[in-house]
């Protein structure tokens, strides 16, 4: 469980980027950060793993504060996957990289070798093995940095931005895999702008602005409520637009999966044509 | 008039042991947006590099093939003489910034053309204030968070106004109201100035309604290239695994799945879907 109590955190150049945070996640939830560029949701999920202290206020990790053990212990329990893959990629081949935390950790060389077959399975990056991290496209270093957090089987892990770069089939099978890692009663909390996305996950929804949390809540609710959304800089996804759009008309403003929408118009369409 | 003309063009990285892209002729005529997109690992990227002549010049390899950018056969031309008439805005705003402040930066290019300094300096405040980071001007780019980089890269390139723009997934850090913004201000150089846009993109729901050519690639080839309502709604584009815009979705599933009457205009945005779905809804 985290639980953040009242936290401020201010830069060494003087610029506050958390005005008083209270949040509690509990283990097995999948929650979404969002809110604008520069808004504080990498600095906010950067204290759960302790690379950065609160200025004020507290954030435990499982009852233990987060100044009170080092970042490499919490490691352990809380995997982080940074926006940009090249702040973590750094092997020479791809099955290294993925290698390189569990080595740290001291698990046995018999272990490391299934661990990295199946990290490699499981994003589909078999066929890169021996192949060097940077050769590869934007979209597949990310998974590359993925899977070496993955490996290590934290229990909790925060993905910043895993989308971008994705296409949308490696979007749908992070979307799986993320239900999964859910199902193993894992606790998933990614950073993100793809609205989309979100609206296909319907996770628990933070939105954050300036510093502060300005809404909390069902991807359903928060996603079809405009004037928070416009607050925090997010469009609303495009299912959501068609039916605030068609809201004169009587139907509800809270949809954002496609197939709700599909049974919905399909019933006031027949209505008028029978 | 085409500004950018490929002909069977193939293209391999120094140490690869396969083309990343093969076969590639495709044709963009002067003042299209283009969208480029397909999965990732498809030779997007790849082909982009070509239009300004770091493939083959910086990155090396081998390219067979003809292909030609603004008139200009890029294998006899250096990228600083290509630099003139594409602007280039990478996937990772990191690996093109590099001067001391923002305002540095996006004045780099323009500096390099010789512009006269009252001139420059106009342009420079125009850049920054389309891209919303005036008051970032005098910061340093490497203190700047992803989605502020990604701002000033692409500044860096309204500057110097090229005839063809191309933009590799240029706002995937930007939060989507601040994407939209920089798309719309992309859309309208398009349509004022006549600017020639390619751009790389997963996300159609945000762009596809800009376009007016779209080109698929998959596996290195080009597999799919034309009228981008056309093209988005096709089984083949499904097929290949390209996110098509939601509205497009259920236009589909809508009129195919369900045979409701809805209006021949395939839509590419909400608006779009909405006008048509008012007209079953209301008779």
């Amino acid at each position: 469980m985290i639980e953040v109590e009242d936290v401020y955190f201010t830069y060494p150049n003087g610029i506050e980027a958390l005005k008083g945070i209270s949040l509690t996640i509990k283990n097995g939830e999948f929650v979404a950060i969002m809110g604008q560029n520069g808004a504080g949701k990498t600095t906010l999920v950067k204290h759960f793993n302790g690379l950065l202290k609160p200025t004020k206020g507290k954030v435990s990790i499982d009852g233990v504060e987060t100044t009170k053990v080092s970042v490499a212990t919490l490691a352990r329990k809380v995997g982080f996957v940074f926006q940009n893959p090249d702040h973590q990629l750094f092997s020479e081949t791809v099955e290294d990289e993925i290698a390189f935390a569990l080595k740290n950790f001291g698990f046995k060389e018999t272990v490391i070798k299934k661990r990295v077959s199946w990290a490699l399975n499981l994003l589909g990056l078999t066929k890169y093995r021996k192949t060097s991290p940077f050769m590869l496209s934007g979209g597949e270093r990310k998974r590359v940095a993925l899977a070496s957090v993955l490996a290590w089987d934290p229990k909790i892990l925060i993905l910043d931005e895993p989308t971008i770069g994705q296409d949308y089939q490696q979007k749908e099978k992070l979307r799986q895999f993320i239900l999964q890692l859910k199902a193993q009663r894992k606790t998933i909390i990614i950073v993100t702008h793809d609205v989309e996305f979100v609206a296909e996950c319907n996770p628990r929804v933070i939105l954050m602005r300036e510093g502060k949390i300005v809404a909390d809540g069902e991807a359903s609710k928060i996603l079809t409520t405009p004037e928070v959304l416009n607050q925090a800089f997010i469009v609303p996804p495009q299912i959501a637009q068609i039916f605030f759009q068609l809201s004169d008309l009587g139907f509800p403003r809270n949809i954002i999966d496609i197939y709700e929408a599909r049974e919905i118009l399909l019933k006031a369409i027949r209505r008028k044509t029978m | 008039m085409a500004v950018i003309q490929t002909r069977n063009l193939t293209y391999m990285y120094p140490t690869a042991t396969k083309p990343a892209i093969r076969d590639v002729s495709i044709k963009i005529e002067k003042g299209e947006f283009v969208l480029i997109t397909g999965p990732s690992g498809c030779g997007k990227t790849t082909l982009c590099r070509c239009f300004n002549g770091l493939i083959p010049h910086f990155y090396q390899g081998e390219i067979n093939g003809e292909i030609t950018v603004a008139g200009l056969n890029i294998l006899e031309h250096p990228t600083s003489e290509l630099a003139k008439h594409v602007g280039l805005v990478f996937q990772n705003p990191e690996n093109q910034l590099f001067a001391l402040s923002v305002e540095k930066d996006v004045a780099f290019g323009l500096e390099n053309l010789g512009y006269p300094r009252e001139k420059m300096q106009k342009r420079v405040d125009w850049a920054l204030n389309l891209t919303g980071i005036y008051e970032l001007r005098e910061r340093a780019p490497h203190e700047l968070s992803g989605g502020q980089q990604q701002r000033v890269a692409i500044a860096s390139v309204l500057a110097m106004q090229p005839e063809i723009m191309v933009l590799d997934e240029p706002t995937s850090f930007l939060d989507p109201l601040t994407a939209k913004k920089i798309f719309e201000v992309i859309y309208e150089l398009n349509n004022t100035l006549g600017i020639t846009v390619v751009l790389v993109e997963h996300r159609l729901d945000l762009t596809a309604q800009y376009s007016n050519h779209i080109i698929i690639m998959n596996q290195g080839k080009v597999v799919l290239d034309g009228e981008p309502r056309e093209i988005l709604s096709s089984k083949e584009t499904r097929l290949i695994g390209v996110g098509i815009p939601k509205a497009t979705r259920l236009y589909q599933i809508l009129k195919e799945d369900d045979g409701v009457k809805l209006g021949k205009k395939i839509p590419l945005s909400s608006e779009e879907m909405t006008k048509l779905l008012r007209e079953v809804i209301k008779t």
